[in-house]
């Protein structure tokens, strides 16, 4: 909402120094956010002077009509001066705003005598936009005749250096959508009196008895609780609004239209009540308020063709819907430059009804704005009377009466203890001032102890004992409050889970990989490029009704789409090693979904323990995850030497990384799993649980993702990893005796996976087998076709003695003669 | 091996004359002159002073003398060992000094060569900032809560006082899942974390709740539709504004340095009342540059305050929602937005940079922002 402090203060008496400035530190501080203060005209120097045109040459030969004026400043502006102008909508006689030679405009231009069009154009005739007071350019401002002297000054007369507050006024504050409600907040923060523009009854003629005025009636009182229609007859509809309205519905932010709908607009911005001027003579029957019929369409103001809603709140006649109640007229009966017959429509509508019918519609307009944040009930005939009296003022014609109709409003009476504001700011606050604060604001205080409060009509947001303590509170200024610190409560620290997720960032970023947080939206195509199949879990993805982009409508199964974008636009900026990784939150829906209902929740109750459950079942599963992927290479070559490429083994260490920082023992097994090349993917475990994948991507998704060659990943479910941990790990038993290292090769065929093999070393070697190692595997003519020889390292220990030769020779017979049980083992010589 | 000493033979104690003495003697100090390193030396060191230098073997004989000749041969063979000892002292000097002065010098590297055979990793300064406010709170007793961010569209709005046709509703754009009217949404703040942690927990409640939040926003430098906030809520007997006012000075200490404090301004959010919005007092001119027009200040735009977040006492509406008794109990709540705090707090200058997921970007941070 903007307000121009000119229009304040015809409500408030605001000091004469304070500035635009200062007024909005004031109103900031009591809760209406001034965005913005405007200086109307600001960049404007040297003098505006009014001018009298007195004589248009018409200039025809040039592509579009071009006047030569003759235009009086005055004496002191140098009398008559010749001046260019390409606008039409003025006529020699007029009083305009001329800024002569040396005037400095908005945006820096500076007015000089030049040749144009053949002549010396002697000066400037203005328009609203080149004087930065709005954005009609149609044609230059002409000002009215008797305000106008010739060489007065035109800046003060067009409200130059007036300033606009710009206010973010926050839902609830629907009153302060008004001058009205602005100029009372303004008051409450000076201590001034304030004359309320929407409690002043406005003297009309006696309407006259000749003609009837239009009837009403109100169909449905759900939405619509107050009616009011004034008919006004014999309305010059070629009047024109007075500049000063046309000005301040600029400076408002609106744009001038008609006289009748300017004064419309203009008594909505000064009291916040919306009005709606029908053609009284294309109403037939009774204007009702109510709602939609089935089938019923209107052709509204913005010439949309709606198909209504039987939910829809309609204006009707007899003839059917002419309107969309509380948001916009329809076009069939709207007013045109043919009107002398208008009727006036002034209304209270249910803002929940207006909200709802606005959005069915896709619609806000300035009018349902305010419906939806609530209007003042009481203000419709009031309002109605401003207009109306504007409307005759300037547009000529007689009034000939009101219909009203109205159901009983309801009076919200809130009782509050008087130091329940001050036991919530911390401090205590007297019963006086509290009393003060909120009669103040507008409310019918009574009792001492114990209050009673009637919140004023325009305050629909005042409802409970808390909304009352905001409105002390904010008139006594928040910065009174104490700064104080609750009783230092005995928590329990981070959660297992919380700890361990920054272990394993930790751990990944101390390895090199850096984390990247992506969006987590994804196409079907991305899933199509991993090569995960149509029963795959993560081809269960929730879709979003309005997504971002079509092509990715998906919630993100798996991280990995997310880290591949992330690798090709790095690799696009000049990278070429990456190294990459995320943690965040995958989800899909169960593999069937609950047929329950949505229990029926409301505010009123704490849901029970059953309904909680049964969201949880309505919502998607989700888990975090916790993925890498790695090109290029890992350690980088240089002087020192080659580096070393990213590979399988390399992706499965990644994997394995994880778990230990977390202190969990994994073990490794070949699978065969989308995204992965199906001879190069290994299946994490710990305890039974796959806990995820890792490996080399296949070649097919790394051209379909568009990865470079022997691109690798890994994904683990974080939750699985975290749920496999325990808290409090079992310390090791560290021997000290001395250990004894035995090396053996085993000759195997080529398709025994090796850590089968070292597992059954670990339990032929039995308790004084302390470790396995593979550290040497070869194949070729030595060991033959289809075999393969694995060396490992073996280490012996006792906890309580050194071995003797004989016992670890021993060890070393039952390991090797386990392997050799199981996978026909050869011991190498 | 020496005999039995049962009796003297004077051929097997040859090794303890004077002469032969001697001789050891010019060998041991001719081997230690001629060492040309340390290396050298101790090679001489062993061989000449060693368990099984000539001399150390001539002294095992002294015990076959006979006792007239016991304490002649002791004392020679002590001198020379003196000897041998001085002379290896003196020239390990002689080649420490040496190497000092030459080899270190002659094996040095250039240390400035390129050393980045290992990548530095590092985590995304979102994930660090928000693990320093949530340490802050831990520190005052609060607990980490979290929720699902795919949420039921009660949590995220319902229970919090903001009704379907209720005008604030449209103020977050909403992602909605599957339909408009499905009943899921993507959470658009943190606060239905608070909701089910006032759902889950016992009283008193203290908890923080950082996460990922989702608007219909498009992406450019001040905007994302992916974003994080971090909310607190405390609710127990007793709690003020006054106390959330506090709470919130701490916090600003903690985050940008002693004396830097918060001011409220009244506001709205459906789900406080009373409302506030949070300006940090600016921890770069800390308002100076308000009155000291040569010293514009870029963190705050010369206001001296920068728009922070938001908080409140919360809503009894919404203490009631979850089953707790607003007579005895009251709570507060704030929330802030990470990324406009690593903005303001870091110099970012473009949301683009935290979402793209540059790995410059990262790097710049390592493992703190």
């Amino acid at each position: 909402m903007r307000a121009p402090m000119s229009w304040l203060r015809e409500f408030v008496d605001i000091p004469s120094d304070q500035s635009g400035r200062d007024v909005a530190d004031k109103l900031t501080n009591r809760g209406l956010e001034v965005e913005f203060v405007e200086r109307l005209g600001a960049g404007l120097s040297g003098p505006l002077v009014v001018g009298r045109v007195i004589a248009i040459e018409e200039l025809t030969e040039f592509k579009k009509p071009i006047r030569f004026c003759q235009v009086d400043l005055g004496p002191e502006f140098g009398g008559v001066r010749g001046i260019i102008c390409g606008a039409r909508n003025f006529q020699a006689g007029d009083a305009v705003a001329v800024a002569p030679p040396g005037t400095v405009l908005p945006g820096d231009f500076t007015i000089t005598a030049r040749e144009t069009y053949g002549k010396t154009s002697d000066g400037m005739i203005c328009s609203e936009r080149e004087l930065a007071l709005g954005e009609n350019h149609d044609g230059i401002i002409v000002l009215a005749p008797d305000v106008a002297e010739i060489g007065a000054d035109a800046a003060a007369i067009l409200g130059i250096g007036d300033e606009i507050l710009d206010i973010a006024v926050t839902p609830d504050r629907g009153y302060a959508l008004s001058i009205r409600g602005i100029a009372r907040e303004v008051a409450t923060a000076y201590d001034l009196p304030f004359r309320d523009p929407g409690l002043e009854l406005v003297d009309l003629a006696a309407p006259s008895a000749d003609q009837a005025p239009l009837p009403c009636a109100i169909d449905d009182s759900e939405v619509c609780d107050v009616l009011t229609v004034r008919t006004i007859v014999g309305f010059d509809p070629t009047a024109p609004s007075p500049l000063w309205m046309q000005q301040r519905i600029a400076a408002c932010g609106m744009r001038s239209i008609s006289l009748a709908v300017d004064v419309t607009n203009y008594v909505m911005l000064e009291t916040g009540q919306p009005l709606h001027a029908f053609d009284r003579g294309l109403i037939t029957g009774t204007l009702q308020a109510g709602r939609a019929k089935p089938g019923e369409t209107l052709e509204t103001l913005d010439h949309v063709e709606r198909s209504l809603s039987p939910q829809d709140m309609v204006i009707r006649d007899d003839s059917g819907p002419i309107g969309l109640a509380g948001t916009m007229g329809g076009f069939a009966t709207e007013i045109t430059d043919a009107t002398t017959d208008i009727a006036l429509e002034a209304a209270h509508f249910i803002a929940v009804e207006v909200a709802r019918t606005a959005r069915r519609h896709g619609l806000s307009s300035e009018a349902s704005r305010r419906f939806e944040r609530g209007v003042d009930p009481l203000l419709a005939p009031y309002a109605s009377a401003r207009a109306a009296q504007l409307l005759i003022e300037y547009g000529g014609g007689t009034y000939v009466g009101m219909t009203a109709m109205e159901s009983p409003i309801d009076v919200t009476s809130i009782t509050m203890s008087a130091q329940h504001p001050g036991d919530v700011a911390g401090t205590p606050i007297a019963t006086e001032e509290v009393i003060a604060r909120l009669t103040a604001v507008g409310c019918d205080v009574t009792g001492t102890d114990t209050l009673t409060v009637i919140p004023p009509s325009w305050r629909s947001d005042l409802r409970d004992p808390a909304d009352l303590v905001e409105e002390v509170l904010r008139l006594r200024g928040y910065d009174t409050l104490p700064s104080t610190l609750p009783m230092a409560h005995a928590g329990f620290g981070f959660t297992r889970a919380q700890r361990e997720r920054r272990r394993v960032g930790l751990a990944l970023a101390g390895a090199g990989f850096l984390e990247i947080l992506n969006y987590p939206f994804i196409g079907e195509f991305e899933l199509d490029a991993l090569g995960v199949l149509a029963d795959d879990v993560r081809r269960r993805a929730p879709q979003l009704a309005n997504p971002l982009s079509d092509e990715r409508p998906l919630m993100r199964t798996t991280l990995l789409p997310g880290l591949f974008a992330a690798v090709r636009r790095n690799l696009g900026r000049g990278a070429t090693n990456l190294a990459l990784f995320e943690i965040g939150s995958v989800s899909h829906w169960p593999a069937t979904r609950t047929d329950i209902d949505w229990p029926d929740l409301t505010m009123e109750r704490r849901p029970s323990d059953e309904e909680r459950s049964v969201v949880e079942t309505k919502i998607p599963m989700q888990y975090q995850s916790i993925a890498a992927v790695m090109c290029g290479e890992l350690e980088s070559s240089g002087w020192w030497g080659a580096g070393r490429h990213a590979d399988t083994f390399a992706a499965i260490a990644t994997a394995q990384r994880i778990c230990s920082a977390v202190g969990i023992e994994t073990t490794v097994q070949a699978a065969d799993f989308a995204p992965f090349h199906p001879g190069r993917c290994a299946a994490i475990m710990a305890d039974g649980i796959v806990l995820g994948y890792a490996g080399e991507l296949h070649p097919r998704v790394l051209e379909a993702a568009d990865l470079p060659a022997r691109t690798v990943a890994a994904e683990l479910n974080l939750d699985a990893v975290l749920f496999v941990g325990v808290e409090a790990r079992p310390a090791p038993a560290v021997g000290t005796f001395p250990v004894a290292k035995e090396d053996i090769a085993l000759v195997v065929d080529a398709d025994v996976a090796a850590a089968d093999v070292a597992e059954a070393l670990r339990l032929g070697g039995g308790d004084l087998l302390e470790s396995v190692r593979l550290f040497d595997v070869y194949t070729g003519p030595q060991v033959g076709d289809g075999k393969k020889s694995l060396a490992f390292a073996l280490r012996f220990r006792a906890p309580d003695r050194t071995l003797a030769a004989e016992e670890t020779a021993a060890a070393r017979q039952a390991a090797v003669a386990a392997a050799t049980a199981r996978f026909g083992a050869a011991l190498r010589s | 091996m020496s005999a039995p000493n049962s009796s003297f033979d004077p051929k097997q104690v040859a090794n303890l004359q004077a002469e032969a003495i001697d001789a050891m003697v010019t060998a041991a100090t001719a081997a230690i002159a001629t060492a040309t390193d340390l290396d050298a030396l101790k090679e001489a060191r062993l061989g000449h002073a060693g368990d099984k230098s000539p001399l150390a073997l001539a002294n095992r004989e002294i015990g076959a003398l006979p006792p007239a000749a016991k304490a002649d041969a002791g004392k020679r063979v002590g001198a020379a060992r003196a000897q041998i000892k001085q002379a290896l002292e003196v020239r390990e000097k002689e080649l420490l000094a040496e190497r000092d002065a030459r080899v270190l010098i002659d094996e040095a590297v250039d240390v400035t060569m390129v050393n980045d055979r290992h990548v530095i990793g590092g985590r995304h300064p979102l994930t660090t900032l928000m693990e320093r406010i949530a340490e802050v709170f831990v520190a005052m007793g609060y607990e980490v809560a979290e929720g699902p961010e795919i949420e039921a569209e009660w949590y995220n709005f319902d229970a919090l006082n903001i009704p379907v046709d209720h005008p604030a509703r449209s103020m977050q754009d909403t992602f909605f899942v599957e339909s408009p009217d499905s009943g899921i949404v993507l959470r658009t703040q943190t606060s239905p974390i608070q909701v089910r942690a006032m759902l889950e927990r016992t009283l008193p409640i203290y908890v923080i709740s950082p996460g990922r939040v989702y608007r219909t926003d498009e992406l450019d430098a001040t905007h994302t539709p992916v974003f994080h906030q971090v909310e607190g809520l405390a609710v127990d007997r007793g709690i003020t504004m006054g106390d959330l006012k506090g709470t919130l000075d701490h916090f600003a200490t903690a985050m940008f340095g002693a004396g830097i404090v918060t001011r409220l301004r009244p506001s709205f959010f459906p789900f406080t009342e009373p409302s506030a919005e949070v300006d940090l007092q600016c921890f770069v001119c800390r308002g100076e540059s308000v009155t000291d027009s040569s010293r514009p200040c870029r963190t705050c735009g010369s206001e001296g305050w920068i728009e922070w977040g938001g908080c409140g006492m919360v809503n009894p509406r919404v203490l009631r929602a979850v089953g707790i008794d607003t007579d005895e109990y009251s709570g507060f709540a704030f929330g802030m937005g990470i990324e406009r705090t690593l903005m303001f707090r870091n110099g970012v200058t473009d949301m683009r940079h935290m979402v793209e997921g540059d790995v410059r970007f990262t790097q710049a941070f390592g493992l703190e922002a």
